[in-house]
């Protein structure tokens, strides 16, 4: 192959055909992937090829995954500059391969149907740290949002030997006038990263917007392809 | 003098040449394009530096997240991908339009026309990567593996590339004489299929995001062939313009060129998926990554038979030649990575090294112990035919190479030792996970030391590139070529 069209052409089928079976069939398969309720239920008027009832979506329920909230939103944001993902993936491997499930990184593997809604998937690929696809539903409610804001500003306050880095820049120092702000972090007693007497850390809006958006990344719902194991 | 010394010594001296005739159009060529290749050299010996220093405090950070951690600007995510993109595109991808491009005009015979435009390309491309490196460092990061650059800087990169890219495939196209060497198909393929992958790659990630997962898809089908695609040609051409070239010996076997290079271009491209395996993504998917990775053994097999089999016999010259100690180092990198690579994809074994510290290692192993110690070989065969000056010190020579050699091999047995056992621990859920995070520690700490070899060997590679740049007059008489050992000696 000496002349310029013909290896050109040479080249151009070889990624051309990479493209068209990964890229191309891919978005064929998922691309029109879309929220869905649980479960799909027989439906009493349309039928597939074979004479079978088609399985539709019951009407009335909730579909999932759900859409965030646009303060978590604004928290994903925040996770995208921070570069979390360089050390928190967001995936569950399904039982059997791995120990996902098994340390209670979420109750089911996820499948591509969880990621629908999101403009950025941040799948990740390394686990520094923990796996986060579930964390919401691992630290939930008020406690929860202590933890994480205590864990964010110096994660050697509740997780001691931690190699995550502090994002401290995140919270404001500030001095108590009269009573101290409700958003403040409860330090545990006797810490060593407690300011001092006086005075308060508060979460400036972006840990707040960052902590919203952990505390919704939750595998709580089954899929009809996924469904959560009694 | 001994028989092999003979064959050596003509052709690693640039001012001899068996045909005066190839002599004065080789100088010819070197002549045109000497303006831009020194510009490129130039930005990518910068880049190296830069880079090296995100990645002291990355690995750093690694092992002592308190390092610097009042600083949202040098926070781990961000410093990680500044390194990645100042070495990837800076260094990369300068080094690669400073040696393929020279490679592939003196291949094709041609000179380089128009190289003012050629030179003010490279200028945008440059400023577009520190836009780039600079808006990763503020937070307009993307938070996508390869592609962290922020939206308003690719379009910048996008354009000076497709006029960059241009001038190899017109010295191709405008080539003479009938032979088409392999390292040209190497060189040419890359050119076209870099632009293809990261005009993709933006398109469906950053500016119209795909449905989903088939972000990650594309994503790592970008990632990958970045590696396979573009840096490998890359320096897989380098190497077989090299080794033969210094060695006076022509190439093992024109026929496993030709088998390989088709291999590698049918198989590496489909190769990515691994990275996706245990994820959301469909299994057959999966199953066509992990075969392509597996078959990537053929090219790997082939091109290792090539590159070794010439140089088996000459050890002794190869130790001498700078040039080549680089080389071949990296083309046995090259069999050793990607035998690895190759066996990372299997599922057991993926099980295990996903999500590990074993990938950094492995990536590592290629960029660096392969792709890196190439292209440093290529400038070190480069630059006195350009510049028609030796390199002033043989010993900074070969202190950039124990440093690199040193450092890298550190790196990858400390990376993937620390790796598997993290694997290993992470699948076991009676291990509590942080305990798990503090065995690598020790690993980590390797790495920074590593790291520290690493910057030696830059230092004492950019010292010397400077001093022969700007101290011309003091080595311009030199006799010969700068050698690592002595006449038939020893190191």
């Amino acid at each position: 192959m000496k002349n310029l069209p013909l290896l050109f052409c040479g080249i151009f089928f070889a990624l051309a055909f990479s493209y068209t079976g990964l890229i191309v069939s891919g978005n064929i398969q998922l691309g029109a992937l879309e929220p869905s309720t649980e479960t799909l239920v027989p439906s009493d008027s349309e039928v597939d090829e074979n004479g079978q009832p088609l399985m539709v979506m019951p009407e009335g329920e909730t579909l999932y995954p759900r859409k965030p909230s646009g303060l978590a939103e604004q928290g994903k944001k925040v996770y995208i500059e921070m570069g979390c993902m360089y050390c928190h993936s967001q995936q569950v491997r399904r039982r059997g391969f791995g120990a996902d499930i098994d340390r209670g990184w979420g109750p089911r593997a996820t499948v591509a149907r969880d990621y629908v809604l999101q403009d950025r998937v941040l799948l990740g690929t390394i686990r520094t740290g923990p796996d986060l696809a579930h964390l919401g539903g691992r630290y939930a409610g008020e406690a929860g949002r202590d933890w994480n804001h205590l864990h964010l500003y110096n994660p050697q306050i509740v997780s001691e030997g931690s190699t995550m880095p502090p994002f401290a820049f995140l919270y404001k120092k500030q001095e108590i006038v009269n009573k101290p702000s409700e958003k403040a972090l409860d330090f545990p007693p006797d810490s060593e990263y407690a300011p001092e007497p006086g005075y308060e850390i508060v979460p400036t809006r972006r840990a707040e917007a960052l902590v919203e958006y952990l505390l919704s990344l939750k595998i709580d719902y089954s899929l009809p392809e996924a469904v959560i194991p009694e | 003098m001994s028989n092999e010394s003979q064959i050596f010594s003509p052709s690693t001296n640039p001012y001899s040449s068996a045909n005066e005739a190839v002599r004065a159009e080789l100088s010819e060529i070197d002549a045109s394009i000497r303006t831009a290749s020194v510009f490129f050299v130039v930005s990518a010996i910068g880049w190296l530096m830069i880079g090296t220093v995100f990645a002291l405090m990355a690995a750093f950070k690694a092992h002592q997240p308190d390092f610097l951690g009042a600083y949202e600007f040098l926070t781990f995510g961000r410093v990680r991908s500044a390194h990645l993109n100042a070495m990837a595109m800076g260094w990369g991808s300068n080094i690669i339009f400073a040696v393929g491009l020279w490679i592939m005009a003196r291949l094709c015979r041609a000179k380089i026309d128009n190289k003012g435009i050629l030179f003010i390309a490279g200028v945008f491309w440059n400023i577009g990567l520190t836009v780039g490196v600079f808006g990763i460092l503020r937070g307009d990061i993307t938070s996508v593996e390869w592609l962290e650059i922020p939206q308003y800087a690719t379009p910048i990169l996008a354009v000076s590339y497709a006029l960059i890219g241009v001038w190899g495939v017109m010295a191709f196209r405008f080539r003479k004489g009938d032979h088409v060497y392999v390292s040209q198909w190497y060189i040419l393929a890359a050119l076209f299929w870099f632009p293809w992958l990261y005009i993709v790659a933006q398109a469906m990630i950053i500016w119209f995001p795909a449905r989903g997962v088939v972000q990650s898809l594309t994503n790592w089908w970008f990632a990958h062939n970045v590696l396979g695609l573009w840096f490998t040609p890359m320096a897989l051409a380098t190497a077989y313009y090299l080794i033969p070239k210094v060695l006076g010996r022509p190439i093992y076997s024109y026929y496993l060129s030709v088998l390989g290079f088709w291999a590698l271009a049918i198989f590496y491209n489909w190769a990515g998926v691994h990275h996706l395996i245990g994820g959301p993504i469909p299994a057959w998917l999966i199953s066509a990554g992990v075969v392509a990775s597996v078959m990537m053994v053929i090219p790997v097999i082939v091109v290792g038979l090539n590159h070794h089999m010439t140089v088996v016999g000459l050890h002794r010259e190869v130790w001498r030649s700078p040039t080549l100690r680089f080389t071949v180092f990296g083309a046995i990198s090259y069999t050793l990575v990607s035998l690895i690579g190759s066996a990372m994809a299997l599922r057991s074994v993926n099980e295990i090294t996903h999500f590990t510290h074993f990938t950094v290692g492995h990536a590592h192993h290629g960029v660096y112990a392969f792709f890196t110690m190439i292209m440093f070989g290529g400038v070190y065969y480069m630059m006195p035919r350009l510049l028609k000056r030796e390199w002033p010190s043989a010993g900074l020579i070969k202190i950039h190479f124990w440093g690199c050699a040193i450092g890298i091999t550190v790196m990858v047995v400390a990376l993937q030792v620390g790796g598997w056992i993290q694997g290993v621990e992470m699948n076991n859920p009676e291990i509590p996970f942080l305990e798990t995070v503090q065995n690598t520690i020790p690993w980590l700490k390797a790495r920074s030391v590593s790291g520290i070899f690493l910057t030696v060997g830059h230092i004492a590679f950019a010292v010397n590139f400077f001093w022969m740049l700007f101290a011309a007059g003091a080595v311009r008489a030199k006799s010969g070529p700068t050698l690592l050992t002595k006449e038939g000696g020893a190191a």
